[in-house]
């Protein structure tokens, strides 16, 4: 096989990569919040759900979280598997374990404001959403933004777990060139890929975090 | 209005900007505040001071909203924002009351508690355009006021961050300020502090009371309580001990218990 070719091969499974990275931020960080919100909730039910859902993602494999959801269809409710539902399970086994980790983060931002904050806001007569908005969120974003980057980094390389269901992002077609073509290439230019990637992230979360450090508290 | 308020308007007296009438607080089995009256008039600045876990901070926090009373009436002006019910129990007004009573009162806290991701500016005019839904370019422009009056014109555009403790103290003052409450409550605005930034601060709460600007201040800096406040609440253990004119309170107390805490202060 041609260099040329193993390039276009890895190149076009980044397509996929790509779809999970992506779709596993835009499903988890909003639900994150949820959870969060959930688990600091005053409502004992809520809270108790909460904390051990949290628990239960983080304690379990995602690997094996997401060969429940690809075959839960057939063996729970006995509906035949679409070709593409492949990509469901993933973005949902993704989506709902990384929400859970987001959520922990997001948790203790929130907590680490002081409560003088509140009490500033409350006096001045803000009301419970504009102090959550105004005052406490953009806090708590400077704060969490180091632990943000450490799972975003993570999640870029955990969407290598989605060969199990044998979709076709860039791991999984190293390995495939790998095995087919008796070679430990496709491997060293995946890994290279991966880590050009982090790097651009990486460049990323420290703009960011510079554009933060006008103040400290 | 009722009729009680109207005769003493009549008379000419002023009714009193806030209200505490039988106040009672309890932190479970811990009663902060057990019976403690209180009125503050128009102009007038009160000093409370007593020992830690006197009830000082539970019951300034009562006033200002941030905790609720158990028991006893409440009120700013003619606008009652707790009274008690039938078993003396204190039933708080709605939303909307609670609302209006924070527009009447300010606070600062002995941390400050400035806004630390905006600027003094920020700090200051945000509230009055958010809250009060004012107009901007007027508001600025008073924030600018207040910060000349402070001494920090310069430090318009910083962060607090870049601020000392004197300087963040004041800042928080002028925030407070810029709401135009009708009555300012400082919770040891000074006990953060180091001695040479506590003249700064303490300068310039001299200059609201020789405005006129209606202050209660919790403090331990007995010498500024006596040439600053009209009258000192001396409170210990849940009660008002001894109040009354500031020179006599201070000079000349008549309780054993003042006696003993002032005897502590000269020290």
């Amino acid at each position: 096989m041609e260099l040329s070719v193993m390039l276009s091969m890895l190149g076009n499974s980044l397509i996929f990569t790509f779809f999970i990275f992506f779709i596993t931020l835009i499903g988890s960080l909003p639900l994150g919040v949820l959870i969060a919100l959930a688990r600091m909730s005053r409502i004992r039910v809520l809270s108790s759900v909460a904390k051990v859902y949290i628990s239960f993602m983080r304690g379990t494999p995602l690997m094996l979280q997401l060969m429940f959801f690809m075959f839960a269809p057939y063996y729970i409710f006995d509906i035949p598997i679409d070709v593409n539902w492949k990509y469901w399970a993933c973005s949902i086994g993704f989506i709902l374990n990384y929400a859970a980790y987001f959520a922990e983060i997001y948790r203790s931002g929130i907590q680490s404001i002081p409560v003088g904050q509140y009490e500033a806001a409350s006096v001045l007569g803000y009301s419970r959403s504009q102090t959550f908005m105004k005052i406490i969120l953009p806090q708590v974003i400077k704060r969490i933004l180091p632990a943000m980057g450490n799972e975003i980094i993570t999640l870029i390389k955990d969407t290598s777990l989605a060969f199990v269901l044998g979709i076709a992002e860039m791991f999984t077609v190293a390995k495939q060139i790998a095995n087919s073509q008796v070679t430990l290439l496709p491997y060293i230019i995946a890994a290279a890929v991966y880590w050009v990637i982090c790097l651009i992230i990486e460049y990323g979360l420290n703009k960011t975090e510079k554009k933060l450090d006008y103040y400290h508290d | 209005m009722t009729q009680e308020s109207i005769e003493k308007d009549a008379l000419g007296k002023k009714e009193p900007l806030l209200r505490l009438l039988n106040a009672r607080k309890a932190f479970g089995k811990n009663e902060v505040l057990k019976d403690i009256t209180l009125e503050v008039h128009p102009g007038e600045v009160v000093a409370i001071i007593g020992p830690s876990g006197g009830g000082k901070s539970t019951l300034l926090r009562c006033a200002t909203l941030l905790e609720t009373l158990d028991g006893g009436t409440l009120a700013f002006g003619d606008l009652v924002v707790a009274s008690p019910d039938a078993t003396g129990k204190a039933v708080y007004g709605g939303k909307d009351v609670l609302a209006k009573a924070r527009t009447r009162f300010g606070l600062v806290f002995q941390n400050f508690n400035l806004f630390p991701h905006y600027t003094v500016l920020k700090n200051i005019a945000e509230p009055p355009i958010l809250v009060q839904k004012r107009d901007r370019a007027q508001v600025e422009v008073e924030a600018r006021e207040l910060l000349a009056k402070m001494g920090l014109s310069d430090k318009a555009d910083h962060v607090p961050c870049d601020l000392s403790g004197g300087q963040q103290q004041r800042v928080a003052i002028a925030r407070a300020l810029a709401m135009k409450p009708d009555i300012l409550f400082f919770d040891e605005p000074t006990s953060a502090l180091d001695p040479e930034l506590t003249i700064e601060v303490l300068k310039v709460i001299r200059q609201l009371a020789a405005e006129h600007m209606t202050m209660v201040i919790v403090t331990h800096e007995m010498a500024f309580a006596r040439d600053v406040a009209d009258h000192i609440i001396f409170l210990d253990g849940g009660y008002v001990v001894e109040e009354g004119p500031a020179e006599q309170v201070i000079n000349n107390p008549q309780q054993e218990r003042t006696r003993a805490f002032l005897r502590k202060y000269e020290e």
